[in-house]
């Protein structure tokens, strides 16, 4: 049992239990959401002072920010105790397209040092793309009325023909940079 | 107190997707070139068994704690919204390997460089509420 905690977790484990979640914040009276925090965020920050729009009662949406914070917990457990090796098993091919690009060391762990060790941060490019690719998913998110979480999990999940237009979107952009924009910039 | 559910289904949420590398770079980069099945299988069996939970709780045979049936707010229908926006989050998605949910769960791990993503996000978020007037819905 440990033994299973402790390996990756399959693809057949973690889908349901992502439905899990989607369950227990329906049972308890919530919507899954992830980005809409961003905006609770920006309002508790006092973005109202700039943008009416902000001057929400954010109080209401408090559960999430909890659920947020939790899931910032459940990161550093998960980092700390339940992940021995973040060896990921990559597909070759992935591992020798990155190397073609510059980017070495594919899969030894969860984050290519390229794009986000201290010195990427500190260099021009690093910040930028690091603030370039925060900035089009929040951008993205609010724009198309959701994220992963609320478009592809839940919105697929009960039908909306909406999230499927938005997931759509989701890949026609994640394509477009993967397979055009990464190899320029890196 | 009341919130000490929405705290633990959080811890729940940020181990599930960190232990199936969801929150991983290589991941997203792996899914967009089609060289793994594994992301497919995590979204897909995801939406497949949300399809049947959904139907319950609108059959009415599943109930929030209350013992209410749940209203699942719409969606908002605009067809360039849904799709322009989807382009410009599936853009950043790919570049910085982060969607909002692993973003948060990322922090976790104490990654300096998350923390501007986060700043990034944050600021995407404030822009659109100042120019989404002018964007094509």
């Amino acid at each position: 049992m440990i033994e299973f905690f402790l390996q990756p977790w399959p693809w057949y484990v973690a889908g349901p239990l992502i439905t899990l979640v989607m369950f227990l914040l329906f049972y308890f009276g919530k919507t899954f959401g992830v980005s809409s925090n961003l905006e609770t965020i920006c309002a508790i920050g006092g973005a109202g002072k700039f943008n009416s729009y902000f001057k929400l009662d954010w109080r209401k949406n408090t559960w999430n920010l909890i659920f947020v914070f939790g899931a910032i917990i459940g990161g550093f457990i998960s980092y700390q105790w339940l992940t021995p090796n973040e060896v990921i098993a990559l597909n070759p091919q992935t591992i020798q397209d990155l190397s073609e690009i510059g980017i070495k060391n594919a899969g030894q762990s969860y984050l290519p040092a390229e794009i986000f060790s201290l010195d990427a941060l500190f260099s021009l490019k690093g910040i930028l793309v690091l603030l370039l690719g925060g900035f089009l998913v929040g951008f993205g998110t609010r724009y198309a009325g959701g994220c992963t979480s609320g478009h592809a999990i839940v919105g697929l999940s009960n039908l909306e023909i909406p999230s499927l237009i938005a997931v759509i979107g989701f890949f026609v952009g994640g394509l477009i940079m993967t397979w055009v924009f990464i190899p320029i910039i890196f | 107190m009341k919130f000490i559910k929405f705290f633990i289904v959080g811890i729940l949420f940020g181990i599930i997707l960190s232990k199936a590398e969801v929150i991983s770079w290589f991941r997203i980069y792996e899914m967009f070139k089609f060289q793994s099945f594994h992301m497919y299988g995590v979204i897909g069996s995801a939406v497949v068994l949300g399809i049947l939970i959904i139907q319950l709780f609108k059959k009415g045979i599943l109930k929030n704690k209350d013992g209410e049936q749940i209203i699942i707010p719409p969606k908002k229908n605009a067809f360039k919204a849904n799709l322009f926006g989807g382009i410009i989050f599936g853009l950043g998605w790919a570049l910085v390997g982060a969607c909002p949910g692993p973003m948060f769960i990322l922090l976790g791990r104490g990654v300096l460089a998350i923390l501007i993503i986060v700043f990034g996000a944050l600021l995407g978020a404030f822009v659109y509420h100042g120019v989404k007037k002018w964007m094509p819905n």
